[in-house]
C-alpha cells in the first residue's frame, strides 16, 4: 500500500502504521481513511495529500 | 519625515537592521508585557542580502537602519525565512525601496507571500539548496511547521551564523542586543513563555530538528532569531533549554487555574493549593479573570501537576475556562498529573467537561473529578486539601521513579 505525504507539513501517512491515536487501524489504505480524518500534525484535510515518491 | 535609526553590527559581515516595538502589549493575543523586537539582518557580501523584514508599521525604521550601512538599492537579494506578517509585513515596502534581483523563500513561503502581498517575484528553495553570495553562501534548511508550513532557516557560512526565524526567539524589547548582556532569568522565562505559547504543539518536531542538527554539518557559532536578543555564547544552553521545553518532562511544581463567580470554586482552589504546599511542592493559584491566557499557558507548561476548576454557567463550563481549555488543547500539553474540579448549583457540566478534556489529552487523573454544590462545606474543603496533598505526593513519586 502506498504512502501519502502532507503538502502542508510533510507528515507521511503510512498505511502499515495507520493512525491509531486518531482511530485509524494499521493496514488502512489512504483511500479508506474516514472523511473526517485530518493530518495529525497540522490539521490539513486529505486533499492536501499527495502520493509519496 | 526621515527617521533616524542606526544598524548594529553583529559579525564581521552582518548587521542587525530590525525594529524595536517597545510598547506592543498584545501580540495576536499573547501578552507581550516586555514588548518585542522584529529582527532583520543585512549581509554585506558581493551579493548584498537582507534576511527577513519587520512588521509593516516598522518598515521605515528598518529602511533607516539599512540606510545607515548602505543605500537600500544596492541590496541584491532578500531571504524570507517566515511568511508571518510580523516578519514579512514590511516586504512590499522593502521590495519597493530595494528592487531586489531575487527573493528567496520556501515553496510554501512563495504561496503564502503571494496571498498576502501578490507576486513580488519569489524564488522557492528547499533543504540542500544554497545561494552563493560571492565570499560566503547561504544554505537553506526547511523547518516546516516550526511553526508555519513556510518556516525555514538560513545558514551563512562565512560568519557561521544561523538565521533561525522564530526559533530560539522571545518577545522582549531591549536595548542590549545579545542574550548574554541580559539577565539569564529573564531570557529563560521569556523563551519558555514563547515556546509554551507558539511551539508547544510541535514539541516532537522540535526534538527531531534538534536531533538532526549535528548531521547537517553546520558549524554554528551564532544564532540570530527574529524576536528578542541574539545568541553568541553558550549555545548549548539555549539548545538544552529548547529540548527541556519540548520534552515536557514532569517538574515539581503545581498550578491551580480557576474561575469563580461567587467565590466557591476559589475556596476549593485555595484548599487544594494549600494541600500541595503542605507536601513541599511549589504551587501557585491563578484566577482566569485576572490572568492573561498566555501567562496561564506559561504556568501550565512549567508545572508537573495542574488543577483546573470552574463553575458551571448555562449548563456549560464557565466561559473563561472554556477559553483556556480550547487554548491548551490546541497547544497539546502532555505528561502532567491533572485534577478537574468545580462548583455548581444543579447541573454541573463544568468540572465534567474539564475532566473530559484531560482524558482527551491523555493526562493522568489519579483522582476523579470533584464538584461541590453551591458552597463547599468544611468537610469538602478538607477533602480538597487532602486531594492537593495526595496529588503532590503522586507528582514527587512520578519524578523520583523516572
Ligand atoms: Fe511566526
Ligand atoms: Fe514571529
Amino acid at each position: 500500500m502506498e504512502k501519502y505525504v502532507c503538502n502542508i507539513c510533510g507528515y507521511v501517512y503510512d498505511p502499515a502504521k495507520g493512525d491509531p491515536d486518531n482511530g485509524v487501524a494499521p493496514g488502512t489504505a489512504f483511500k479508506d481513511l474516514p472523511e473526517s480524518w485530518v493530518c495529525p500534525d497540522c490539521g490539513a484535510t486529505v486533499d492536501e495529500f499527495e502520493k509519496a515518491e | 519625515m526621515k527617521k533616524f535609526f542606526k544598524a548594529q553590527q553583529v559579525s564581521p559581515n552582518v548587521w542587525w537592521v530590525g525594529a524595536i516595538d517597545w510598547n506592543v502589549r498584545n501580540f495576536h493575543g499573547y501578552l507581550t508585557d516586555r514588548g518585542s523586537t522584529y529582527n532583520a539582518f543585512l549581509i554585506i557580501d558581493e551579493k548584498i542580502t537582507l534576511v527577513d523584514t519587520v512588521k509593516a508599521p516598522f518598515a521605515d525604521e528598518m529602511l533607516a537602519r539599512i540606510s545607515s550601512v548602505i543605500d537600500p538599492e544596492k541590496i541584491d537579494y532578500i531571504i524570507s525565512n517566515h511568511a508571518e506578517p510580523d516578519h514579512s509585513g514590511a516586504l512590499p515596502a522593502a521590495v519597493a525601496a530595494i528592487k531586489p534581483e531575487k527573493i528567496f523563500t520556501s515553496a510554501a513561503g512563495a504561496k503564502t507571500l503571494n496571498l498576502y502581498y501578490g507576486d513580488l517575484g519569489y524564488t522557492a528553495v528547499k533543504t540542500g539548496d544554497s545561494v552563493d553570495l560571492g565570499n560566503g553562501k547561504c544554505a537553506f534548511v526547511d523547518t516546516k511547521m516550526l511553526h508555519w508550513p513556510d518556516s525555514m532557516v538560513t545558514y551563512y557560512d562565512r560568519d557561521k551564523l544561523l538565521f533561525s526565524q522564530d526559533a530560539f526567539g522571545m518577545h522582549l524589547a531591549c536595548s542590549k542586543l545579545w542574550a548574554d548582556e541580559n539577565p539569564w532569568s529573564v531570557m529563560e522565562y521569556e523563551v519558555r513563555k514563547y515556546f509554551a505559547n507558539i511551539l508547544n504543539l510541535y514539541s516532537e518536531k522540535v526534538i527531531a530538528l534538534l536531533d538532526s542538527l549535528p548531521g547537517l554539518g553546520l558549524d554554528i557559532e551564532v544564532i540570530l532569531p527574529d524576536h528578542g536578543p541574539l545568541w553568541r555564547k553558550d549555545l548549548d544552553k539555549i539548545i538544552q533549554l529548547y529540548r527541556d521545553c519540548a520534552l515536557q518532562a514532569p517538574v515539581p511544581r503545581a498550578v491551580v487555574v480557576y474561575a469563580t463567580m461567587w467565590g466557591s470554586t476559589k475556596v476549593c482552589a485555595e484548599a487544594f493549593a494549600d494541600g500541595v504546599r503542605s507536601k513541599g511542592v511549589e504551587v501557585e493559584t491563578a484566577d482566569l479573570l485576572v490572568n492573561d491566557r498566555s501567562n496561564i499557558m506559561t504556568k501550565v507548561a512549567g508545572a508537573g501537576l495542574i488543577a483546573f476548576g470552574a463553575p458551571t454557567m448555562n449548563n456549560q463550563v464557565y466561559p473563561a475556562m472554556a477559553d483556556i481549555m480550547n487554548y491548551i488543547k490546541g497547544l497539546r500539553i502532555k505528561n502532567k498529573i491533572a485534577f478537574a474540579f468545580g462548583s455548581c448549583g444543579w447541573s454541573g457540566e463544568g468540572a465534567k467537561q474539564i475532566a473530559a478534556l484531560f482524558d482527551e489529552l491523555k493526562l493522568e487523573q489519579p483522582l476523579p473529578m470533584k464538584q461541590v454544590k453551591y458552597m463547599p462545606q468544611s468537610n469538602e474543603t478538607e477533602e480538597f486539601f487532602n486531594a492537593g496533598a495526595e496529588l503532590a505526593e503522586k507528582l514527587l513519586e512520578k519524578i523520583n521513579n523516572k
